[in-house]
């Protein structure tokens, strides 16, 4: 699904801030990816994401490789992904409903065919009674969920969360673990950027990538 | 429990009835875009535009209605000379006009016409008849048929030689020029309003698309295609284009409304005489406004191009 080979990154004539990477994620698996601040977890899921480009080695994605593709199939892979922010990345003028349903949206969907899906996975992130607020007026953990429902809206194969449980209180944190867990069940792969050990430790079944001064370890 | 199922299920309806009513929200925020300025500078632009090309279209017309008059009139003065008759000479040079290939008909102007036609200068109750006055042929030619002018011009030359053939020519020529001038000058204008208010909303389309960057990116990893994100801001753009247009061309057509009402309090005037010269009557006519429509309909079109152009320059240089 995902494949990285000797994968390096250097802003300008900087030092390199990741080496070699060289890793695989595989359908239906479920990662975490952790490190100390600054180690490059959320500049690893931007590469991963396309919105970045390595300064060297392969990157392969859903078969293609990512230096030889075309608009057209960048936006069908990007499709094909869900993707949490750590700052959220809500549309400010949108309402809560219309942020989870965009990804729907811009894929030219009737907006009849998705209303009742939107519904009711607001509702199930606890999120019903706000779906016509606007984000300005929520709060980091409504916001936060706002966002995961963005992202599982489509059924992702690939799920990138950056933080998912930074601004939430611990018993909807393993709500939100278990969300992940029963969607990578469904199907998807998940890779989670996370310090917090705690979560982490509630599925100890999950692989860890930990970056470290540029340097990925896997300890599957 | 089953009354609670109930609430729910109405709870739901009503949730994805109010979700449906708010599902039109333009993803570009209509606030992020300095949209009153950029419709005020194309209201204006397009009102500059219309003015020019219904201008262009007065002229235009005025200047064929000169060459279809040169077309089919042409006048024969007879000068009266010592110690000729000059009826005789007014008679003969009629009907080598009557005689001549291409003509109508010919109506010679009597000596009080003639006369009448100095009162606006002289004023009435002069003695005219110590005045030299020249006598008037009027001579109409047939509709889409070469008059042989060169014959008569020889045959009067031969035959009455105090009479001037007069075709107007040069200074029908001379106003047609003019009018030319005028159409291809307004044309030039025209294309330079056109290209200013590309470059404005180029400039408008680049400010807005700087200022939803984040929106841009966050549409991107979505999964919304360049052509998706370039439609949004187009739509936008072709919104604003049209009522900029609207308004400036609804201006334009009530400028020249006016004017026409203008002009007709003003007639038989000298100013009035001199505006009606150079674009007739003043009277734009349907294909003016069709021109003025047009030229609005074309600042819209341009409007909207031109942010769909911009937009996907700039998304290119975007991942």
């Amino acid at each position: 699904m995902v494949r990285f080979e000797n994968v390096g990154l250097r802003y300008g004539m900087g030092s390199e801030i990741l080496r070699d990477l060289t890793f695989t994620i595989e359908p239906r698996s479920f990662q975490f990816l952790t490190g100390p601040s600054g180690a490059g977890k959320t500049t690893l899921l931007r590469l991963i994401l396309l919105s970045m480009r390595p300064t060297r080695g392969l990157i392969g994605l859903f078969g293609h490789d990512v230096l030889r593709l075309d608009k057209d199939t960048l936006t069908g892979l990007r499709r094909r992904m869900g993707v949490v922010f750590q700052d959220f990345r809500l549309l400010d003028h949108l309402t809560l409903y219309e942020n989870v349903a965009l990804p729907l949206r811009v894929q030219g969907r009737d907006e009849g065919s998705y209303r009742s899906e939107v519904v009711e996975l607001l509702r199930w992130v606890g999120l019903g009674d706000r779906m016509h607020a606007f984000p300005p007026v929520l709060s980091g953990g409504e916001k936060q969920r706002a966002a995961i429902a963005r992202a599982l809206i489509v059924k992702p194969d690939l799920l990138l969360a950056d933080e998912p449980t930074g601004n939430v209180d611990p018993t909807l944190a393993r709500r939100l673990l278990r969300l992940f867990m029963e969607l990578n069940k469904l199907g998807t792969a998940i890779v989670i950027a996370t310090h917090d050990i705690a979560l982490m430790d509630q599925h100890d079944d999950a692989r860890r990538l930990v970056l470290g001064e540029g340097r990925l370890h896997i300890y599957e | 429990m089953v009354a609670n199922r109930i609430l729910l299920a109405l709870k739901t309806r009503r949730d994805e009835r109010r979700a449906g009513r708010n599902a039109a929200m333009p993803l570009v925020p209509a606030a992020s875009i300095s949209g009153r300025a950029l419709v005020t500078v194309i209201a204006i632009m397009t009102f500059l535009a219309g003015l020019t090309a219904g201008a262009a279209q007065l002229v235009a017309s005025a200047s064929s209605d000169w060459r279809s008059s040169v077309a089919t009139e042409i006048t024969i003065q007879v000068r009266p000379v010592t110690g000729r008759a000059v009826d005789q000479d007014v008679n003969r040079a009629a009907s080598l006009a009557r005689a001549t290939d291409g003509v109508d008909a010919v109506r010679v102007y009597t000596r009080e016409e003639s006369e009448r036609l100095l009162e606006p200068w002289l004023g009435t109750g002069l003695a005219f008849d110590e005045l030299p006055i020249p006598r008037l042929i009027v001579v109409k030619l047939k509709d889409g048929q070469t008059a042989d002018l060169a014959g008569l011009r020889k045959a009067l030359g031969d035959q009455v030689r105090n009479a001037v053939l007069d075709d107007h020519r040069v200074w029908v020529q001379r106003l047609a020029t003019m009018a030319h001038s005028i159409v291809v000058l307004a044309l030039a204008v025209l294309a330079l309003v056109l290209v200013a208010t590309s470059l404005a909303v180029a400039f408008a389309t680049q400010g807005a698309m700087a200022g939803n960057r984040d929106i841009i990116e966050v549409l991107h990893f979505v999964g919304a295609s360049d052509g998706y994100i370039a439609d949004e801001f187009q739509g936008h753009f072709l919104r604003l284009g049209l009522k900029g247009g609207a308004l400036g061309g609804g201006a334009a057509a009530i400028f020249f409304i006016l004017a026409q009402m203008g002009a007709g309090a003003w007639t038989a005037t000298p100013g009035g005489d001199q505006i009606e010269a150079l674009f007739g009557s003043f009277v734009l006519g349907i294909p003016g406004y069709l021109a003025v429509l047009g030229v609005a309909v074309a600042v819209a079109l341009l409007t909207g191009l031109v942010s769909r152009g911009t937009v996907s320059r700039t998304l290119r240089t975007i991942s």
